[in-house]
């Protein structure tokens, strides 16, 4: 049983779910994973999340955080001891929450914009746009790297976490849609970063295998279609 | 102290979100107004992802995108702080930030669309005023959603004083009434009130009559 009381409600495919367990392993922090079902959402899940009703939700002795980056933050303040997750510096955070906001509120929505395009045409479009993010995040990387490994340095901090969360969605979109959106060519740094990313050891184990995303992306896609279609 | 320039747009609440924190926290810094049309080189150089203003200058530091610029400015002038120091309570109020981010962009398309999707965004942004009345204010009675001081979640829903008055004024709606909105309608008569945010909010009058001509141009564009 873990020292501190800490749940996650969750679902293995969610990226924003990624964000938190891996904050906590950064910390060697243990917890219990409450999966939520496909399709469905639990009682506890509507109690600690009333205003998005989403996962991830951080349950810590009794009381609920919200929100995937909102978590990994709480994670890094609360346990202030462990590896520090954002730069002490503040000019370095801004620059890290800048670039996180900037994938949640534009980048993301580009590569979930992929799946969704209608013909040809507009798929080609939502592909440039997250290529041409990918171009504008790899000058993030050199900037905050700064010759390291990571956008944090020697180990993974927030802005790692906060985009290679969907590396492996990245991969199901590559795989699906028969195209490079991680191109070794055009940003070969980030190319490289996400090697390792996914290698880290606060990684690993909570990273889903590409095939098996890729079983539950055709799931969503045919729900989609079907809805669409009644 | 290295310089503090803040490049911003009139009337702009992102821009009066950067105003304000700077002016509690007591930071003398030099204002510039921009055209809101100006996507120029410093927006390309400083802000090319977003592509829009404030873009607050630290000596050579460049930041963009108010809330971040707010949580730097606490994080480099810790005086009169704007978060709360508890870290559940920190969550709590990022929460709130995010909330406002997420759900007010609804009052902007209420502003600038008509028939269905205006009457679509009237309702959201009934919804989301309905949310924070009954869920933002949590069990205690206070003056602001920071407590006694106003913080960083007032600021972020300072788009409802005056810019949401006088959206409904144009649009020709009342969303925020009192038998509805009581805790909110208190809350917009103590951030009006104070001190700082009374010195530094736009003429009522002159917003109003920009945001008119600005909404005519857009509706006969479209």
């Amino acid at each position: 049983m873990a020292e501190n009381d800490l749940k996650i409600l969750g679902a293995w495919p969610s990226p924003y779910v990624m964000r938190p367990r891996i904050a906590l392993n950064i910390k060697s922090l243990g917890y219990d994973f409450l999966e939520e079902q496909f399709g469905s959402k639990s009682d506890l899940l509507l109690k600690s999340n009333p205003v998005y009703k989403k996962i991830p939700v951080l349950i810590h002795d009794g009381k609920p955080i919200c929100e995937s980056l909102i978590i990994v933050q709480y994670i890094d303040e609360n346990w202030n001891s462990g590896p520090s997750i954002l730069p002490s510096d503040p000019y370095d955070r801004a620059i890290a929450r800048f670039w996180a906001t900037y994938i949640d509120d534009k980048w993301f929505p580009a590569l979930r914009g992929i799946a969704a395009a209608q013909g040809e045409d507009a798929k080609k479009a939502a592909i440039e746009s997250v290529v041409e993010g990918l171009v504008l995040l790899e000058d993030a990387f050199k900037n905050c790297s700064k010759g390291e490994k990571f956008f944090g340095g020697d180990k993974i901090g927030y802005l790692d976490i906060a985009l290679g969360c969907f590396l492996g969605w990245v991969r199901v979109t590559e795989k699906m849609n028969n195209v490079k959106l991680l191109d070794e060519a055009k940003t070969p740094g980030l190319y490289k970063w996400a090697e390792d990313f996914c290698a880290d050891s606060s990684v690993k184990d909570v990273m889903p295998e590409t095939n098996k995303l890729a079983e539950v992306a055709k799931i969503i896609q045919a729900k989609i279609r079907a809805q669409a279609s009644s | 102290m290295e310089e503090v320039i803040l490049h911003g747009t009139s009337y702009n609440l992102f821009t009066y979100r950067v105003i304000w924190a700077l002016k509690i926290k007591g930071i003398p810094f030099d204002y510039i107004e921009e055209e809101h049309s100006d996507k120029g080189s410093l927006i390309m150089k400083y802000n090319p992802a977003f592509k829009r203003f404030p873009i607050l200058f630290h000596g050579e530091k460049a930041l963009s995108e108010s809330m971040v610029i707010l949580e730097y400015i606490e994080d480099t002038w810790p005086q009169n702080p704007l978060l709360p120091i508890d870290p559940f309570d920190r969550a709590k109020a990022r929460f709130w930030v995010k909330f406002a981010g997420d759900k007010g962009h609804c009052v902007g398309t209420m502003y600038y669309t008509t028939g269905e999707k205006q009457e679509k965004a009237i309702k959201e942004t009934i919804e989301m005023l309905k949310i924070i009345e009954e869920q933002a204010f949590g069990d205690q009675e206070k003056n602001f959603f920071g407590g006694e001081k106003i913080g960083i979640v007032d600021m972020a829903f300072g788009i409802i004083p005056h810019w949401l008055e006088v959206i409904e004024d144009i649009v020709g709606v009342k969303l925020l009434e009192p038998h509805s909105f009581p805790r909110l309608l208190n809350w917009v008569q103590n951030f009006k009130e104070e001190q700082v945010i009374k010195e530094n909010l736009p003429n009522r009058d002159n917003m109003f009559v920009f945001l008119k001509n600005q909404r005519e141009i857009l509706l006969s564009s479209s």
